[in-house]
């Protein structure tokens, strides 16, 4: 699964840790994340989406 | 927000100290039953039954405290440990029954004794843990 975590952040200027924070996770969590190791679970993927004020697949894409 | 942050990773820490605790008192009531008897109690069987039944309770303790422990990490955290949690389940039944027969039909020369598939079972959730923090690092 692609994701756009890595852009959305550098628009709004947050580091990884403090994303992982903000959303309660581990910032190793969201490395692996942007680097489409790791797929977030669906509730984890809300937070990200709600931080971001964006739906879940204005971030997340299927790679299909 | 920021208590939440704090919550989170107080909570975590909070569950991993009592895992570290509650595996403490369970290694150290194994030992009062194994040692006991013979240094202690003088093979006292009444005060031999209560420290098995204590060393139990604590056994049954350790295993609630490491499920709420695997419950308080993130999803990532949580896929590292299943994952370890699964080789070392699948290693230590293929490797316990390997080691049962050999001894069972005398290839081996000393008893397979249940101590040998625990340091098995801790050599290889040390090392499926490790391996899995260092492939999603």
């Amino acid at each position: 699964m692609k994701n756009r975590i890595k852009v959305l952040r550098a628009e709004q200027n947050i580091t990884q840790a403090e994303l992982a924070n903000r959303v309660e996770v581990s910032r190793q969590t969201i490395n692996a994340i942007e680097k489409g190791k790791f797929d977030p679970s669906l509730p984890l993927a809300f937070k990200i989406a709600r931080l971001f004020n964006l739906k879940i697949e204005d971030i997340f894409q299927d790679e299909d | 927000m920021e208590a939440k942050q704090n919550n989170w990773h107080s909570e975590l820490k909070k569950n991993t100290k009592a895992l570290a605790v509650w595996t403490f008192l369970w290694v150290f009531t194994l030992a009062f039953v194994a040692f006991g008897p013979k240094f202690i109690w003088n093979e006292n069987k009444i005060i031999t039954i209560v420290m098995i039944i204590i060393n139990t309770l604590v056994g049954v303790g350790m295993i609630w405290i490491n499920r709420k422990h695997l419950n308080s990490q993130d999803p990532l955290q949580r896929k590292i440990s299943m994952d370890a949690m699964a080789i070392t389940l699948g290693i230590t039944l293929i490797v316990g029954i390997s080691y049962s027969m050999l001894d069972i039909t005398n290839l081996i020369s000393f008893n397979a004794e249940i101590s040998h598939l625990v340091f098995v079972m801790g050599i290889t959730y040390l090392i499926a843990m490790l391996i899995g923090n260092a492939r999603y690092k």
